[in-house]
């Protein structure tokens, strides 16, 4: 963690003088790799599995990125990141992208000089606390022991609750969701707080997820979603719309299945210019009149990638809620593919 | 007509800078000087150049804005609506606590387990070599990380204190160790002119007086000494100027202690001695203290055998012999690997966010840094505190050792 910072320190301080906005898109294809920030762990949203590949939902966008631009879902170099050290990793150029569970705030956006390309998940600041406690809502905490992770909105968020409704607290910072773990299950903290949808996947991986809840209050809004480096258009561009392909693609009913057929030419004009049968759109962002199609099959569309990784059918058991697309009530919102 | 000539006028040739030893080195010198700003002037010029491309700016604006974010363990006041700046003094504070706390302990521990490694005794001797290669040997990050994981898995937590038939209970009643840390009761005055800081002033002025006291007993003592050759005993006197001052003292001002107690969430009350303070601490101390070890036995095995036996044969026993004879000369080779040992210890202490302890590096340095993602400003004030903290500590330390090293006169 350190060695970013000052690594990071070190670039910008930079023995070569690189111009900001070169094109990272040359970079990757060069490479023939793309560096993509995620998790230290966090089951479901990125964690290496047992075979130690790299598997969730944030993975997801990183592969399908890499799959539109290198056609091989598969050319990822996963680079774990802490809330402290992600943007370090994303300013110094070590990473292409950071997918990894992060809110866009305006001072990130404006400040870090950092260029959010998208939202692939809607959440917001829950609590975690053990059953035996017995309590009902965050407003009961007052006195209460709280782990956070450092460098993260979550612990600005909560300073701002608890002063905001005049209770103490003692905040407990630490690095990882995997430090977390054990000092909150020792009972080292008496709360767990981060983005809900975080809590949920770290209640899961305990022996007894049942023995905790999750308090009703959510005290923030944390719009998720991947983010690169401020001045390059044309990469921003990349991803920006590679996540909107995954998202127009449920709405349009393209799935992993299907996506063989339909890539032929179907009669819906949209999908045939989303799939590249139809128009030159992969053409204008300098990428194969493919790549949607590459980035869909990676994982699937956005609704596949979200059940198979953090759904209702997994042990994670998050609901679509906000993130159903507007068709169904929710947010996801895929500008037009024209 | 003379034919005495003139000594030959020394013209100075610019073949002299490379072929004369008398200014070749200089030469080299001065082109390794002009490099070495050259480089230096590159850097920083590349560096404000890099930093300009991308927009941003070197500026301390931000040591004025909220910080935002909570501390634990603060000095001073502190909450999250207060600057980066406080933050970061209050980070300083902590730092400094860890440093002042972990180096008198581990020069205690030190110094003990120096002196009882070349104790005679075969076992005591062998376990103190086993303490010194065992924490020499592993490195100081990973200490604190077994500390504190020891701290938080085999301490009770506060829910084990909890309910008719609680797991633990607390000690004596009066302190309650927990895993986040150790309560313990504190001393407070009850009598109104003293309930303020004042009861601590007249505590203190009575230490500093009781010093003096005792000074002024061991004069006259030796002066009788010198005069019938019969030093008289002085204990009681010196016990009845500490005592019984102090024990006057507190009944006045009515001493009373405040004991923790289990409130809510937490044990409240008494003082506060948080998990990660007394890891990093303690971790921190111990580590040293190997050093420490070995730099006192090396000073003591300095000093020659000679020393010893002429002491001996001038009938001294051997614990007077340490104090009088070994151990004074013996400070002269401690003192300065000592001093090292200091700047080591406070500058390990930033490894602290390994366990979560707000120090300087956790707030400025961690959290500041983060959220404003002002990291060259904030990595340079760390240096400058750093830097400064070190110089002063090896300042503090110089004075003290010119004031016991052999006096040559
Ligand atoms: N959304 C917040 C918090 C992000 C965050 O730290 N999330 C946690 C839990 S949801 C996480 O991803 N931890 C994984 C890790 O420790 O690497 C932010 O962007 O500041």
């Amino acid at each position: 963690m350190k060695k970013t910072v000052i690594l990071g320190a070190l670039t910008v301080a930079g023995l070569t003088a690189t111009a900001a906005a070169a094109a990272t898109l040359d970079d990757v294809k060069a490479r023939g790799k793309l560096n993509c920030g995620v998790t230290t762990g966090l089951v479901g949203f990125a964690a290496p599995d047992a075979n130690g590949e790299w598997d969730g939902f944030d993975v997801g966008v990183c592969r399908a990125v890499a799959a539109a631009v290198l056609g091989d879902a598969s050319a990822v170099e996963f680079v774990p990141t802490t809330g402290k050290t992600r943007f370090t990793a994303l300013a110094s150029g070590e990473i292409d992208m950071l997918a990894r569970n992060t809110t866009w705030t305006f001072s990130r956006d404006v400040d870090l000089k950092f260029e959010f390309v998208g939202i692939n998940y809607y959440d917001g600041q829950g609590f975690m606390v053990p059953k035996e406690l017995g309590v009902s809502s965050a407003k009961e905490l007052d006195g209460a022991t709280v782990c956070i992770q450092t460098g993260t909105t979550t612990e600005l968020n909560l300073a701002d609750f608890f002063r905001a409704n005049n209770i103490s607290y003692e905040p407990v910072p630490i690095e990882t969701n995997a430090e977390a773990q054990p000092l909150y299950l020792e009972g080292a903290c008496d709360v767990y707080t981060t983005d809900a949808s975080g809590l949920a996947a770290t209640r899961a991986a305990f022996e007894d997820p049942s023995a905790h809840v999750v308090l009703p209050e959510i005290i923030s809004k944390e719009p998720l979603g991947p983010l690169v480096r401020h001045g390059d258009h044309e990469w921003g561009d990349i991803v920006r719309w590679t996540l909107n392909a995954l998202i127009a693609a449920e709405e349009l009913g393209v799935t992993a299945a299907n996506i063989g057929e339909m890539s032929g030419g179907t009669d819906n004009p949209e999908i045939n210019r989303l799939l590249g049968s139809e128009g030159n759109l992969g053409e204008m962002l300098g990428l194969d009149a493919d790549w949607a199609m590459k980035a869909i099959s990676a994982g699937g569309n956005y609704a596949e990638l979200f059940e198979a990784n953090i759904g209702e059918s997994t042990a994670i058991g998050l609901s679509r809620g906000l993130n159903a697309q507007w068709t169904d009530g929710g947010l996801l919102y895929s500008p037009p593919f024209r | 007509m003379s034919t005495l000539s003139d000594p030959p006028v020394e013209s100075f040739r610019p073949s002299q800078l490379i072929n004369d030893t008398r200014y070749r080195s200089y030469t080299f010198q001065v082109i390794a000087l002009i490099c070495l700003v050259g480089l230096f002037g590159y850097l920083l010029s590349n560096l404000f150049q890099n930093l300009a491309d991308a927009g941003l700016n070197i500026s301390y604006e931000f040591l004025a804005e909220p910080a935002g974010y909570d501390i634990n363990q603060r000095l001073i006041e502190y909450q999250s609506q207060s600057t980066h700046l406080r933050a970061s003094i209050v980070g300083v504070l902590n730092t400094l606590l860890v440093a002042v706390v972990g180096c008198v302990l581990a020069t205690i521990i030190g110094v003990v387990v120096g002196v009882l490694r070349l104790s005679k005794n075969w076992l005591i001797s062998k376990v103190m070599s086993i303490y010194v290669e065992i924490f020499r040997n592993v490195p100081v990050l990973i200490w604190i990380l077994i500390v504190m994981a020891v701290f938080v898995a085999v301490l009770p937590q506060p829910r084990d204190f909890r309910g008719e038939n609680a797991e633990a209970s607390m000690f004596l009643d009066l302190f309650a160790f927990t895993g986040r840390g150790f309560n313990l009761p504190m001393p407070y005055f009850t009598a109104e002119w003293a309930s303020g800081g004042t009861g601590w002033l007249v505590v203190i002025a009575l230490i500093v007086a009781a010093i003096f006291g005792t000074r002024m007993i061991g004069t006259r003592a030796t002066a009788q000494q010198e005069a019938t050759g019969v030093r008289p005993k002085t204990w009681q006197f010196t016990l009845g100027i500490w005592v019984v001052p102090m024990l006057i003292a507190f009944v006045v001002m009515g001493l009373a202690w405040e004991i923790p107690e289990l409130k809510g969430f937490n044990f409240k009350g008494g003082i506060f001695a948080r998990n990660s303070f007394i890891a990093l601490t303690l971790a921190l101390s111990i580590y040293t203290a190997a050093f420490i070890a070995e730099n006192v036995r090396a000073g003591i095995l300095a000093i020659s055998k000679g020393q010893t036996e002429a002491a001996a044969s001038l009938g001294l026993r051997p614990r007077r012999i340490m104090n009088l004879v070994i151990l004074p000369q013996a400070l002269r080779v401690i003192i300065p690997p000592l001093i090292s040992q200091y700047l080591n210890l406070t500058k390990n202490s930033s490894l602290a966010i390994a366990v979560g302890y707000m120090d300087l590096t956790g707030t400025l340095g961690g959290i500041t840094l983060n959220q404003t993602g002002r990291a060259i400003e904030c990595v340079l004030l760390l240096m400058l505190f750093y830097l400064t903290i070190s110089l002063a500590i090896s300042g503090i330390m110089n004075v003290y050792n010119n004031s016991v090293k052999l006096k040559e006169r």
